[in-house]
Order: C-alpha cells, then sequence, then structure tokens
C-alpha cells in the first residue's frame, strides 16, 4: 500500500521562506546583477515549444514568465469552418497523448443540443475507452517525472508499458494516437471479438508498473528530496489559478468531475474513490496522478466486466443539422477540466467554438510558484505540472 | 640510463608512450561500449547498437567518425582561444591519471613515490577545463553548468582526499605500488592467503571514495554541471565535433581511471593471491586482473547513474559537508588509532 500523505509541507516551505529571505539580506550586502535565463522555445524540459523567461539571482529565481503562442494552430477557428463530424479529427490532436477524451466533451456539447442520447452500449465503451486514453496519458507521465530529476530509466518502462494500452486503443478505434473514434449519437464501431480478455490482462499489467514506479522512482530518497516541499500551492492559490484536474486534488480540493458533474458516461455505475493529496508540492503531485492511474484501471475491469448490450448508435439523420442554441460541457480529462462552449445558429457546423483547456489554466500559476526557487526546481515543478503543449497553445 | 625492463631510457618511453596512447582510447571505447551503450540499453528494456559490427561493438567508431565530420562552430561572442584550449585541458587531466596506475611489478608508466598525491592533484585538473569551457562558451547554460562544477569540486574533493587518507595511514606509503604491495603482503587476524585487500579495513572509506568519485566524474546523482533536462548539457552545450568528442572520451576515460584509483586502493591492485609479489608472470597477467576489477567497479560507477534521479546543487553541499567530510574524519581517527595501538 501506497505510504499516507503528511501534512508537514506548510511548516517545511514557511522555513524555506525564512531561509530565503535571510539569503536576500546577504545578497543585499553582496549585490550582483540580475541574469535572465530563458528556458525554451527549444529546451528538453519544456515538452515542446513553451518558453520560460526566468531572472535569476544566482540560480535563484526572482520572477518566471511563461511565455505561449509558438505551436498556436488555431483550432477555434478551424472548427468554424468544419462540419460536426470534422471537428473530432482537430479536436483529437490537442492533447495529443489523451486523444480520445478529448473528443468526448465536444461530441456531448454537440449531442446536448440536438437533444439525442447515446444508447448505454455505447456510453460505456466510451467510458472505457476515455478512461484507457487517461491511463496512456498519465502513465507517460509517471515515467517522465523521473527523467525531469535526472533518472533516465523510467521513462522507458513507461513507453514500453504505454504500448500495451495504445495497442488496446487502436484494435477498436485502428488508431494509435488519433482514433477519431466518437461520433455524434454513439461510436463508430463495436468492439472487437476477445478485446474485453485481453484489456483485463494490460490492466493487470498496468497495476504492475504503478507498482513498479512506487518502487523505483517514489520510493527513492533522492526524488523524494527532490520533489518534497518544492513548488507548494496551497488550495486556495490552486482553485483562484483555476487549476483543475490531479494538480487541483493534490493541493487538498477534493473535486472530480467525473464524479461532480457527470455529463452522461458511466462513472457513476462503478466503485471508485478520488484521491487528493493535502501538500500541494511536486511530490503530491506525482502521488495523485499515480493513485488516479491505479484507480483507472480499476474503473476499466469494472466497466468491461458489465458492458450492457445494444446498438452503439442512437438514431441520428446521415447529415447532422445542429439546431440553434449554445452548449457548455466540461470533463474531467487527463490533464484536467476540458470543456467546449458550442454555438450553433443551426448550420452543418459550429458557429462559434471556445475551448476550455486544462494545461493553459495550470500553468499560469507557474509566476506565483515559481519565486523564490531554484533552477533544479523549475524543471521539476513544471513536469510535476503537467502539461501538452498542444493543450497550452491549441 | 636503463629503467626497469633494461632498456634504453628512449626505448622504454617510446613504449610507454605507445601504450599510454593506445590504453586511453581503448579503455574510453569499452566502457563506452560495455556500459553507456549496451548495459543501459538493457537496464531500460531497449536493445542498444545492433548493426555496426558484431552486436554493435563498432558503434562508438562510427560515432567518432561521424564526429570528426562535422563543423567545428564557435560561438560568435566566445573567448576562442579558451574555448578551443577546454576540451584539451579536461582529456589531459584524465591522460596524466593514467601515469601513475600500476598493472604489474614493472609494468607501470612511472613509480612516482606522491603517487596518491599525483593522482588527486591532477584529477582536480579536468575542473579548470570544465570552468574554461563553461565561462567561455558565452552561453549562460553553459555557465551556470561550470559554476556548478567548481562548487561541486570544492565540496568533493575534500571527501575523496581524506578517503583516500585512511589507505595511505594503513600501507604506509604514498606510492600506488607500495599500497598494492602492503594490500599483497598484509594479513587478516593471521590469515594471509588473500592478503588484505583495504575494502574490508577501509569498507568506510572505500564508500566514501566512490560516492566522491561518482560527483568528481559528475556521473548522475551528482550530475549537476551536466543536467542535460535542466541546462541541456551543461558546460559542454557549446560544443560540436570533435571537441566535444574529446569531453565525451574524457569523461569516460575519466572513469576508467577512477575506477582503476579504486581497484588499486581498496581491491588489491593487480596481484594475484599465491603470486610471488615480484614474480615476472604477473607484467602479464596483472593487467587482465587490473581490467576484471576495473570492469566491476566502472559497472557500480554506472549502475547508479542509470538509477538514481539528481540531487539539486544545495542538496548535494549539505550532504558533502554534514555527511561525507565528518564520517571520512572519523574514518581517519579510528584508522590512525588502529595504527597505534595495533
Amino acid at each position: 500500500m501506497s505510504p499516507p500523505p503528511t501534512a508537514s509541507a506548510l511548516r517545511e516551505q514557511q522555513a524555506y521562506v525564512a531561509a530565503q529571505a535571510a539569503d536576500a539580506r546577504v545578497n543585499v550586502e553582496l549585490d550582483t546583477g540580475d541574469m535572465t535565463l530563458n528556458i525554451g522555445p527549444q529546451h528538453p524540459a519544456t515538452h515542446g515549444t513553451l518558453r520560460i523567461a526566468c531572472q535569476l539571482d544566482g540560480e535563484q529565481v526572482i520572477s518566471a514568465e511563461p511565455l505561449m503562442g509558438y505551436m498556436h494552430r488555431g483550432y477555434e477557428k478551424l472548427c468554424e469552418v468544419r462540419t460536426y463530424p470534422q471537428c473530432t479529427t482537430l479536436i483529437n490532436r490537442i492533447d495529443w497523448l489523451g486523444s480520445f477524451a478529448n473528443e468526448v466533451p465536444f461530441i456531448l456539447a454537440a449531442e446536448q443540443l440536438m437533444g439525442v442520447e447515446a444508447p448505454p452500449r455505447a456510453q460505456w465503451i466510451r467510458t472505457i475507452l476515455f478512461e484507457l486514453s487517461r491511463i496512456a496519458n498519465v502513465s507517460l507521465f509517471l515515467g517522465d517525472m523521473g527523467v525531469q530529476v535526472g533518472a533516465l530509466t523510467p521513462v522507458f518502462f513507461a513507453f514500453r508499458d504505454r504500448e500495451r494500452v495504445l495497442n488496446q486503443i487502436e484494435e477498436v478505434t485502428g488508431g494509435r494516437f488519433h482514433p477519431n473514434f466518437d461520433r455524434i449519437g454513439g461510436l463508430k464501431d463495436d468492439i472487437p471479438r476477445g478485446w474485453i480478455a485481453e484489456t483485463h490482462a494490460v490492466m493487470a499489467k498496468m497495476r504492475g508498473f504503478c507498482d513498479e514506479m512506487e518502487d523505483l522512482l517514489m520510493g527513492n530518497e533522492i526524488f523524494q528530496t527532490r520533489c518534497r516541499s518544492v513548488g507548494v500551492i496551497p488550495g486556495d492559490v490552486a482553485l483562484s489559478y483555476g487549476l483543475s484536474g490531479a494538480n487541483l486534488r493534490a493541493s487538498g480540493v477534493d473535486w472530480d468531475l467525473r464524479r461532480d458533474a457527470n455529463p452522461g458516461l458511466a462513472w457513476d455505475q462503478v466503485d471508485w474513490r478520488v484521491w487528493t493529496h493535502p501538500d500541494g508540492d511536486s511530490f503530491a503531485r506525482y502521488w495523485v496522478r499515480l493513485q488516479e492511474t491505479r484507480e483507472a484501471t480499476k474503473i476499466v475491469d469494472q466497466l468491461l466486466d458489465g458492458i450492457p448490450s445494444g446498438p452503439i448508435m442512437a438514431k441520428v439523420p446521415r447529415i447532422i443539422k445542429v439546431p440553434a442554441g449554445e452548449a457548455y460541457v466540461s470533463t474531467e480529462n487527463p490533464l484536467g477540466e476540458m470543456g467546449y462552449y458550442v454555438v450553433s445558429k443551426g448550420g452543418l457546423g459550429p458557429f462559434r467554438v471556445k475551448i476550455r483547456t486544462p494545461s493553459f489554466s495550470n500553468i499560469s500559476v507557474v509566476p506565483w510558484v515559481m519565486r523564490g526557487t531554484y533552477v533544479p526546481d523549475i524543471i521539476t515543478i513544471l513536469g510535476s505540472l503537467y502539461f501538452i503543449l498542444g493543450d497550452i497553445d491549441r | 640510463m636503463t629503467g626497469a625492463l633494461g632498456l634504453a631510457y628512449w626505448a622504454e618511453t617510446s613504449i610507454k608512450l605507445g601504450v599510454a596512447l593506445i590504453v586511453i582510447p581503448t579503455a574510453a571505447l569499452m566502457l563506452g561500449y560495455l556500459f553507456l551503450l549496451k548495459m543501459m540499453a538493457f537496464m531500460q528494456s531497449r536493445l542498444g547498437p545492433q548493426d555496426v559490427g558484431p552486436y554493435g561493438t563498432l558503434q562508438l567508431i562510427a560515432d567518432a567518425v561521424k564526429f570528426l565530420q562535422k563543423e567545428d562552430i564557435h560561438p560568435a561572442v566566445a573567448d576562442r582561444r579558451v574555448f578551443r584550449a577546454a576540451p584539451v585541458v579536461v582529456l589531459a587531466s584524465s591522460f596524466l591519471l593514467f601515469v601513475v596506475l600500476p598493472t604489474g611489478p614493472d609494468a607501470v608508466v612511472e613509480n612516482l613515490d606522491t603517487g596518491i598525491f599525483y593522482a588527486m592533484a591532477v584529477s582536480s585538473l579536468s575542473v579548470l577545463g570544465v570552468l574554461m569551457a563553461g565561462w567561455a562558451s558565452a552561453n549562460k547554460y553553459a555557465l551556470l553548468g561550470g559554476l556548478r562544477a567548481a562548487g561541486q569540486l570544492i565540496a568533493y574533493e575534500l571527501p575523496l582526499i581524506l578517503a583516500v587518507m585512511g589507505v595511505v595511514i594503513q600501507a604506509d606509503s604514498l606510492n600506488l605500488q607500495e599500497i598494492v604491495r602492503a594490500q599483497a603482503e598484509g594479513e587478516i587476524f593471521g590469515f594471509g592467503l588473500i592478503g588484505n585487500p583495504f575494502i574490508l579495513t577501509q569498507f568506510i572509506g572505500f564508500l566514501i571514495f566512490m560516492i566522491s568519485a561518482q560527483a568528481e566524474l559528475t556521473q548522475t546523482p551528482f550530475d549537476m554541471p551536466v543536467a542535460e533536462t535542466e541546462l541541456v548539457g551543461g558546460f559542454h552545450v557549446e560544443y560540436t565535433g570533435f571537441r566535444f568528442l574529446l569531453f565525451f572520451m574524457a569523461e569516460v576515460a575519466t572513469a576508467f581511471a577512477f575506477s582503476a584509483l579504486a581497484t588499486v586502493m581498496f581491491l588489491g591492485g593487480w596481484w594475484i593471491p599465491g603470486f610471488d609479489f615480484n614474480a615476472p608472470v604477473l607484467n602479464v597477467l596483472g593487467p587482465v586482473v587490473m581490467l576484471v576489477k576495473i570492469l566491476v567497479v566502472a559497472f557500480i560507477i554506472f549502475w547508479i547513474r542509470f538509477t538514481y534521479p539528481r540531487l539539486r546543487e544545495d542538496q548535494l553541499q549539505k550532504f558533502a559537508w554534514k555527511v561525507l567530510i565528518p564520517l571520512s574524519l572519523a574514518n581517519i581517527v579510528v584508522t590512525g588509532i588502529f595504527k597505534v595501538v595495533l
């Protein structure tokens, strides 16, 4: 069983701040100029093209500002000139590690506007694929966090085991990364024969992977000294910056859209729990994600055993026209709350789509949390906040 | 003037020079292939190089050829002369280390009476090269890497030397050859068949030596000067082609040299139990025994490198000053007491 979370982080943070203040007093006497360090857009720790402009005093961060937009692809505008079924192809590519989860809220918003509800079988399979993409997404984080603190090996284990989940997604949808499988009113296809047993086996493997990461990385003393009481985000700060997902739960806020605002998927049919951690530091964020991955495998296992029979598609017209109106649907995606605000004027495509991506809000806390930390901490905090560049810039 | 082999001075010198010039690149290649490529790959559930030569053995040679073909780029604002000299300084330091390493009763390039002292001194030179590289690159990442390397040197040179002190006290000599002899002719409670490898009596010293060597070599728990995910390579971020190759070779060759030092001081060196200390056949068998022991020690170094995350600079300083240095001082005191009493 995993170690219980400790609540000493706040005290440590206060000691840390006091030490910083003492350092600052010394620095006034030995005044040296500040240095601007530009991290990114080409930097291995930014997972793509995020740029962080830091003011440094020695190795200590005075201010850090995330600058984004290097990968802006204009998806909101592009959605306006496409029909509803065509939009999912684009939306897939927002958070490219958990693609199927991106499609679901958009399709749900469109269904809500049309007054269509997917048949129960489609809802269950949707939920299974949703959780599978969560596992595929977060398991990569579990290994990648090792790279951020300097351990090269865990990420290769993560890539190896994530492949098993991707194989399962591929077997149903035909696509490893970009399934484009969700349809308004249901799903494109049913699951293939033998898939349920295979997925059970994969879920057991993924639980093994979680145990392995717990042993290999989370139990490591150096990992703990690097991550504990580093980058502490208290619950109220997390809420005021609009953090969501595991980042918020790691700050002790018990908030999960899967439980709180289930928009018509099968999460309320199974027995699972929401994990929170009171500390709010980098370690807590890793810990919460690890527990959630394990929890997701249990959700998938339960759902697999209870898939109802019936059709996979509801009755929808061949050419989809969405009646005028507006809808906002958000779900608990691997990275946090992902929502689509869809405005329809009754045409073939949406009039306006506003995409609320979790990483964009999660990264907004960077200037607050980085102040006073050291250069190596920038990397671990960024790593533990876990963002996908496509999800920030979209 | 004749040396140990009965040859003229110039002949012996040129043989030694030739051996040194062959040994160091070969050592770097061997460690690089065995550990950096293959062992790392197996630990990470990969296969490693497969295609160049049998089992990919020639991969590093192919890499070297690739590096030679690359353009030699200097940053526009770099201090060109220092920038060019830095990798040579680093490599020279690891070349100089090989001078005193004994591999047989006569198979040693130069049997200095202050061997250990010399080895410790020249091994610190590499940090000078790292600082030069960090400063001359005119790059903030490189500068941060160089500064970290300097901080690390001050913190870790001390426990390294203090750990060696225990061995020196026990062997009564700074001469590496004499240290091997002390281990070969020593005995443990009257049982002298395997001599007395100092790893048994100086186990704490061995641990401290290995930890400090890990920091000295900037291997993973202490690789902040390089820190690929933060400083994207640190001091050698601006180097390309052949100059980068020199840094790489120096890193691996120094790992080899430090493993050899550990072997000589703690694992009994080249001596084989049951042989006379001056038996001429040990000039041939000694290097083989040394190599096996060196590979074992290097395996540990690289094993730790692939397993552990990296510490932060301030945590490393704390560890060095609060744990390693007091521990090594205590080790010296205890060794001294035993030396006087027994």
